[in-house]
């Protein structure tokens, strides 16, 4: 009963999320008020089904009912709650219901926080969101419907082992949330391209819900190549994989539009640009959803098996990027342009960062599509891997990161790039500093790493320096200085912060790429070996029971110059249903890097051996507290009055100012 | 099969692929640290032509294992590196190599950061230029006449906010 419930909630969803896709637009057409007044209680309204919807494919969870197709398919009755929570996204058809979910909770924020856009731009931006939502509801309701009864059944097949871990239990939502963000940006701007005007205040609304969707996208990332790493085994991170590059791309795209979006809000430039940063960027999401649920990443021959979803997914995407870029095509040539600046300027550096960071984007697409469109057309297969992006992407960062700290020291229009390094001095101190020690210290390696590891303490200390910059922290009294860091914006120390974390993160993403070390033996109970430092003693392996798998767990203890420091505890995991092996890691964090040992198989024949792989990765944790550090800065800087997505109070005036056309 | 599948593109949704991590053995690695070190670096440049997207130094496929052996030996035996990498895709085709080699077919794969780097540029150049020649245009006895026209009448009803 409560899933048919969900069941007519979902379609009712569909009918409400077509009346507002038509109506509002119609109304902001004719400039009839009562058709626009229709978006705000449809957007509501389509929360509200939608929560139903999703609560009752949960409740269907919760209480293991099999007669539901998804249920059945994805869930057991032993598995532990949380787990059966998380089995609600934790596949196709529940995952694209979260996704339309998290559509409405956004298109419900412009209903409720809207009230100060101009009412033509609030009908056609939620006309636009809910054409997205008729779009995917339509996929959901015709080709992936989650709450397809069957026959009830006596037990469900259980969920697949690898997403029985509570970071992929949030890793998915988070992404989702940063995919789905980017709509906003999106119904934004095709809503100026409708309306054939846009000016700063529209960079200002579009920037905290960019700023918003990035933070979730980095987190989800992050989390994604956390997961990764204590799970697969080889101490691993990033792996250029087809589906991280799919989240990658609106990364990216992501970011440049967050620095466009300053120039456009604070000098009216790169207007054009912005609009079509914004379009790219949820296209890359909707084309990263395809990527991934289509199945064409496994084969391309995978899509035709069964065409359906993908022909499905491919039409939305048709569609939606198609027709954004057509208007974009038509009516970007009559926007009119503003603020001129010099090539050397703070609008100069924000569009080297654009640059580099859109190429960057484009030679990750092309890498990832390369293959399926090379098949496709002559039927050669090639393989894309991690040597192609590190030897074409890697490049094309190293002048982003060195411009970054210059970037926020230049004055609009016009910079003075020896002034900027004048008060980088510091940074370029301690990053000489850093090369130097580096490269003494490392005796092996390659000798670039030593050249990395300086760059990201340039940008770090960068951040540091513009910092003390700014609240002319030794040319001024500490009064002045301790004045000035009051008064010193939230989203100034936002950027800053996140800078740092960019600093920090290629400190670690150096370290560990150029220094990591390996062991991989065969040790019976009582052996010992050694690694960087440490000495390892295998002890034994025991079996052990879990509430739904059954494990072995390898002990080793570990030593340090003769006193004990820790336990490690790999183990390898079989779960009851499904049969899978999966293998967690023991992992031992100290301030250096991380001591991580893998227990491989017990060597056959053997009285007791296992192998046992033991790497050592030097500062590896830099790279996620770098993007914690990162996601900070982008929270500190929405928290930023001037950017809060209501500021209702001084916003107020904005809008008329606002809606004079741009001169 | 369905569910199977949507298994399966979840699990690369996720990044991963469900291996626990037995790559290289103890017993395929050679004495000589040099020449185990190249085999390492070459295994990282090799993909394991049955798995989805790891090279044969993840993956602990019996083909990956029989792929390292195999490099292993062709170094053992005196091979350069660009040797046991010939060597090896003239029996697996180019698709064993996770660098594709630069030849007609990957023509545009390589060179796509380049042309991408000069499109944006000429791009973002050409966006700007036009504008101040747009912004200094008067209007035309059309546009003013029409600008009259709306300046007679009053705001059009949708430039505002129409009361609540």
């Amino acid at each position: 009963m409560i899933v048919e419930f969900g069941h007519f909630a979902l379609l009712l969803a569909l009918a409400v999320a077509l009346v507002q896709m038509v109506l509002p637009a119609l109304g902001a057409r004719t400039g009839d008020a009562n058709l626009m007044r229709v978006g705000e209680p449809a957007a509501l309204a389509q929360l509200w089904l939608l929560t139903t919807a999703f609560a009752a494919l949960t409740y269907a969870y919760v209480t293991s009912d099999f007669s539901v197709e998804n249920v059945w398919a994805n869930s057991h009755t032993d598995k532990p709650l949380i787990y059966r929570i998380s089995g609600v996204w934790g596949n196709h058809e529940g995952s694209m219901l979260l996704w339309v979910l998290i559509l409405a909770v956004f298109g419900a924020a412009v209903a409720i926080f809207g009230a100060n856009l101009p009412w033509t731009l609030r009908a056609n931006v939620l006309a636009v969101q809910a054409a997205i939502a008729v779009a995917f509801l339509v996929f959901i309701v015709f080709a992936s419907n989650p709450f397809t009864r069957i026959p009830l059944q006596p037990e469900g097949r259980g969920l697949n082992p690898i997403l029985q871990d509570p970071a992929l239990a949030i890793h998915p939502p988070l992404l989702y949330a940063g995919y789905v963000g980017l709509s906003m940006a999106f119904s934004f701007a095709v809503a100026a391209l409708i309306e054939g005007r846009i000016d700063a205040a529209w960079a200002r609304w579009v920037r905290p819900w960019t700023l918003a969707a990035w933070i979730f996208l980095t987190l989800g990332i992050a989390m994604g190549s956390w997961w990764a790493y204590y799970e697969l085994g080889w101490g691993g991170w990033w792996f250029w994989d087809p589906v991280e590059n799919a989240s990658f791309m609106p990364w990216l795209a992501a970011t440049a539009l967050l620095h466009s979006a300053v120039v456009m809000e604070k000098r009216e430039a790169l207007k054009v640009w912005t609009i079509l940063l914004a379009i790219l960027a949820f296209s890359l999401s909707l084309i990263g959803t395809f990527l991934v649920r289509s199945g064409v990443l496994t084969s391309v021959h995978a899509f035709a098996v069964d065409p359906r979803r993908g022909v499905f997914i491919l039409m939305i995407l048709v569609v939606l990027i198609g027709g954004a870029l057509a208007l974009y095509a038509r009516r970007a040539p009559y926007l009119r342009q503003g603020g001129l600046f010099a090539p050397i300027s703070r609008e100069g550096a924000l569009v080297l960062n654009n640059v580099l960071l859109t190429v960057g984007c484009g030679t990750v697409f092309v890498g990832t599509l390369y293959p399926l469109a090379l098949e496709s057309i002559t039927g050669d297969k090639i393989s894309v891997g991690p040597p192609y992006f590190n030897s074409t992407f890697a490049p094309l960062m190293v002048p982003l990161l060195l411009a970054l700290p210059l970037g926020p020291m230049l004055a609009w229009k016009r910079g003075d790039v020896p002034g900027a390094l004048q008060r980088l001095l510091t940074a370029a101190v301690l990053s000489l500093l850093a090369l130097v020690v580096t490269a003494a210290l490392a005796r092996r390696g390659p000798w670039l790493a030593p050249f990395a590891v300086a760059l990201g303490v340039w940008v770090a200390a960068g951040a540091v320096c513009e910092w003390a910059s700014r609240i002319k922290l030794f040319s001024a009294s500490v009064e002045e200085a301790l004045r000035r860091a009051a008064n010193l914006p939230r989203s100034a120390y936002g950027g800053m912060l996140a800078h740092a974390g960019v600093g920090v993160m290629v400190i670690g993403i150096a370290a560990t790429s150029a220094w990591q070390s390996e062991v991989v033996l065969t040790m019976k109970p009582g052996e010992r070996a050694e690694i960087a430092g440490y000495e390892l003693t295998f002890r034994d392996v025991s079996p052990r029971r879990g509430p739904n798998y059954q494990e072995q767990v390898g002990l080793l203890t570990v030593s340090q110059g003769g006193s004990a420091v820790t336990e490690l505890h790999p183990s390898k995991r079989t779960y009851d249903a499904p049969r899978q092996t999966t293998s967690e890691a023991g992992i031992h964090a100290a301030l250096s890097g991380d001591l991580y040992a893998v227990l491989g198989d017990e060597v056959a024949g053997s009285d007791g051996a296992w192998v046992i792989r033991l790497y050592f990765n030097p500062l590896v944790r830099l790279i996620w507290i770098g993007a914690i550090i990162m996601s900070l800065g982008g929270l500190l800087s929405l928290s930023d009055r001037r950017l809060r997505i209501g500021a209702p109070r001084r916003a107020r005036r904005r809008p008329e100012a606002a809606t004079v056309p741009a001169e | 099969m369905r569910i199977l599948r949507s298994l399966i593109s979840l699990a690369v949704l996720l990044g991963m692929l469900v291996s626990p991590a037995d790559a290289v053995q103890p017993d395929e690695i050679l004495k000589d640290p040099a020449l185990e070190a190249r085999a390492r670096k070459l295994s990282q440049e090799l993909r394991c032509v049955v798995c989805q997207n790891q090279s044969i130094d993840d993956s602990n496929a019996p083909l990956a294992h029989d792929l390292r052996v195999l490099v292993r030996e062709r170094l053992s035996a005196g091979d350069t590196d660009a040797q046991v990498l010939a060597y090896v895709t003239a029996r697996y085709g180019d698709f064993v190599l996770l660098r594709p080699p630069f030849k007609s077919q990957t023509l545009l794969l390589w060179l796509a950061p380049v042309l991408l780097l000069v499109g944006a540029i000429v791009f973002l150049a050409r966006r700007r230029k036009p504008t101040a020649a747009e912004a200094a245009e008067p209007l035309s006895p059309d546009e003013q006449r029409r600008l009259a026209d709306i300046v007679r009448a009053g705001d059009p009803p949708q430039q505002g906010n129409p009361p609540i």
